[in-house]
């Protein structure tokens, strides 16, 4: 998504205020005609389009890699990968909320997962944000084609929840038009079969801290670029550890700024933990489902379903709850507001609600639970995998605990 | 879509707070402790603000408002567990009295006089539960009005409203004595039933769901008072040298409680939304809030008391006031258990 006034990271004491006293539009839930006429295109598209549920091989595999791509060209051919941004890039130039609208239909068509969420989830909303018009042009296109993934050179082997200590260093090219590029990343999700890398290096090794880092958009092909994957818990290659010897990077390929590095860093995870990463659609149709499976438990073995009935109807109340604050917050974004410190508050409640959901359903599968043999119900488990990431990756919640204390509730640092 | 309140609305809200702030002060609290009244110089002062009437009619003197109007009031309400009536008078005997105006033998002309005392701030009025769920009645000792229910002979239930003599009202201890509450006994005649039969059912039904958003609206300003004041005991409170809050194991029980209730907020706005609107899912939306806001304010009070220590356990301490009122609206109006099962009921039942 991108949108230009995202500025996220942005403390704003009472978000319960609206931004002009006088504002006198009355509350209202319902869609517009014009957005529903939205949502019926995007869902006969979709219909008509979709693979199967589950129907790709993993993305984290080479063939799923590239099954994934291929799907995101075909949306891409019928202007469907970036609803959200400006035509010129290939989307539709719809707002936000019928950007919410795309997501419900996308993911009630429980169509693949996207392949390029690095890129157009988080990296595009930086790029709209502090890139220049020829990076726009430049990235942008090949970003909602699927042509060109990106994935996420941030944490290091000594540098994770502390991200501010990293030591990946770029120094002043001797030829003066670049930065040549030595250090390790990891964790990079997707960095086994990505063409480029969003990352963070120390320019000014004087520097303290947040300061003196700078943020580079590296190609992956890059000589002194090798890429070692790493299976994660399901066995795939989710992750890759990334090293750069002596990797030279043009000055064309440094966003916001040389040594403004962490002010960039932080709107991308602020999109991470807010408004664009995890749509709400993505729970309320997991949510949805826990419900059908319940149904179908209960007639099985109504036993165990009883038992977990309260944590079914809990995780669907959390995935509503997400669905209803982030109109909340998409309201206050186009009412002229911005996505402050809640951005933190808003990944605990998703990452839990996403365990929690899954959790459930596990539950109810009781000894079926741990069957990993590609049935109908797999996916629960998988999703249960991926869902315990959650509380781990865009800032582990410990950290977005200490955020929401310290500038939620004023709470002194530590 | 537009998923905001008003500037009207925040600034009504502001002058509440601001007027509850100065007339309802923790002194005033331990007052009400020891000498619970159900009208007071304060109702009187919420009366001509027009928060008393809100949802009465504009024929009879109030502002003929809904509950998306009140609920901001009612949050306010529960920042300062105001011990005075709001909730049931307001938010529930008001609307109730404007939706059965003249349906019953009680009279049109009775219905009329008490909303406008209600909106004149002279009654307040206390509602008792749907038939067969029995629960003491917060409210009843010294309320002016009880709105009462039976399970009705055959034809299904019926409502009743009793004045204060005509009903013999039994105090019962409550751990908030503010709470006022009582067990009833009074007798049904034709008389004093406002409705049965189907418009009966509506009328108990559209009752408990705004009671559970209502009662979710309180809770949110009386968890929302616990998180801070434990925030700001935490700022002060030194050990170790250092104020508590900066020690980890503080900050993330209060961050737990604050994101608990962030998360409960929208859900209890949007329900008040729905019922407003007459919106299908709207008893499923009540029930999502109050069990939210239900959890989110037993978790808050377990979490303040914590944070604040011994002292938090003592009546020198101002928390005291807040939990009580936390604990006992947690379950009254319903559970989040049990709201939790008609959530779930509601997703199964065949559209």
């Amino acid at each position: 998504m991108v949108a230009e006034n995202l500025v996220v990271c942005q403390i704003s004491p009472d978000t319960l205020e609206p931004m002009d006293p006088t504002m006198d539009t009355p509350m209202d839930l319902r869609y517009t005609d014009a957005q529903e006429a939205f949502r019926e295109e995007a869902r006969t598209w979709l219909s008509a389009h979709a693979p199967a549920p589950h129907a790709l091989p993993s993305l984290d595999t080479a063939e799923g890699f590239e099954a994934h791509r291929a799907w995101e060209r075909t949306m891409f051919a019928d202007r469907w990968s970036v609803v959200s941004w400006p035509e010129e890039y290939g989307g539709r130039g719809v707002g936000i909320l019928e950007w919410l609208i795309f997501e419900e239909e996308y993911w009630r068509a429980q169509a693949p997962l996207r392949v390029s969420q690095n890129g157009i989830f988080l990296l595009a909303p930086t790029l709209s944000e502090f890139g220049t018009d020829q990076q726009k042009a430049r990235f942008l296109p090949p970003m909602a084609s699927g042509e060109e993934i990106w994935c996420q050179g941030w944490s290091e082997p000594d540098a994770g929840s502390d991200l501010a200590g990293i030591r990946s260093r770029a120094r002043r090219a001797h030829s003066d038009d670049g930065w040549v590029l030595t250090g390790q990343k990891t964790w990079a999700s997707r960095g086994a079969f990505a063409e480029w890398c969003f990352g963070l290096f120390r320019t000014d090794p004087e520097a303290e801290r947040h300061r003196g880092l700078t943020y580079f958009l590296v190609e992956m092909d890059s000589p002194g670029v090798t890429v070692r994957p790493i299976p994660q818990i399901d066995g795939e290659t989710g992750f890759a550890e990334l090293f750069f010897e002596e990797v030279f990077v043009p000055d064309s390929q440094v966003l916001g700024g040389v040594g403004r590095g962490w002010n960039v860093a932080m709107a991308t995870a602020g999109s991470e933990r807010g408004l664009s990463l995890r749509s709400p659609a993505r729970y309320s149709e997991a949510a949805t489902r826990l419900v059908a499976l319940y149904a179908e438990r209960l007639a099985l073995d109504p036993e165990r379903a009883v038992l977990t009935a309260d944590a079914v109807a809990q995780a669907w109340i959390d995935a509503e709850a997400y669905r209803l604050n982030t109109l909340w917050t998409a309201t206050r974004v186009l009412d002229g507001g911005s996505v402050g410190s809640e951005a933190s508050a808003n990944k605990i409640h998703w990452s839990e609600t996403d365990l929690a959901i899954h959790r459930a359903a596990l539950a109810l599968l009781g000894p079926a639970a741990e069957l990993h043999d590609g049935g109908a119900d797999a996916p629960w488990l998988d999703g249960y995998l991926f869902a315990l990431a959650g509380p781990i990756y865009a800032g582990t919640n410990e950290i977005q605990r200490n955020v929401v204390a310290e500038r939620m509730l004023g709470l002194p640092r530590g | 879509m537009h998923f905001a309140f008003t500037g009207q609305q925040i600034e009504f809200r502001d002058t509440v707070r601001r007027v509850l702030a100065r007339e309802c002060t923790t002194d005033d609290l331990r007052a009400a402790f020891a000498a619970p009244t159900a009208r007071t110089a304060r109702w009187a002062t919420l009366a001509e603000l027009g928060v008393v009437g809100l949802s009465v009619p504009e024929a009879h003197g109030g502002l003929g408002l809904g509950l998306l109007d009140l609920v901001l009031l009612l949050e306010e309400a529960g920042r300062v567990a105001l011990p005075e009536p709001l909730m049931a008078t307001s938010a529930l005997a008001a609307p109730l009295l404007g939706d059965l105006e003249g349906a019953g033998p009680a009279g049109a002309t009775r219905v009329r006089s008490w909303l406008e005392e209600i909106a004149a701030g002279s009654i307040t009025a206390a509602v008792g539960p749907p038939p067969g769920c029995p629960a003491p009645i917060a409210g009843a000792v010294g309320a002016d009005l009880l709105v009462l229910t039976t399970p009705g002979p055959e034809d299904g239930p019926e409502v009743h409203v009793v004045e204060a003599g005509a009903a013999e009202v039994t105090p019962i201890t409550s751990l908030d004595p503010t709470r006022r509450l009582g067990a009833v006994t009074w007798e049904p005649t034709a008389d004093t039933r406002l409705a049965s039969g189907s418009r009966a059912a509506s009328t108990i039904l559209a009752t408990s769901d705004r009671a559970a958003v209502a009662t979710a609206a309180e809770l949110l300003g009386v968890t929302d008072r616990m998180v801070v004041m434990a925030a700001d005991y935490a700022k002060e409170r030194k050990q170790f040298g250092r104020p508590i809050g900066a020690f980890q194991a503080v900050k993330h029980l209060l961050a737990g409680a604050k994101v608990k209730l962030e998360f409960a907020r929208p859900l209890v706005y949007g329900a008040a939304w729905a019922l407003d609107q007459g919106a299908p899912d709207a008893s499923r939306s009540a029930s999502a809030a109050k069990a939210c806001a239900s959890d989110a304010a037993v978790e808050a009070a377990r979490v303040s008391l914590q944070v604040h220590g011994a002292i938090g356990y003592t009546w020198e301490s101002d928390l005291h006031l807040f939990l009580k009122r936390a604990w006992a609206l947690s379950e009254a109006w319903g559970s989040a258990a049990e709201h939790r099962r008609r959530v779930l009921g509601s997703l199964l039942a065949p559209a």
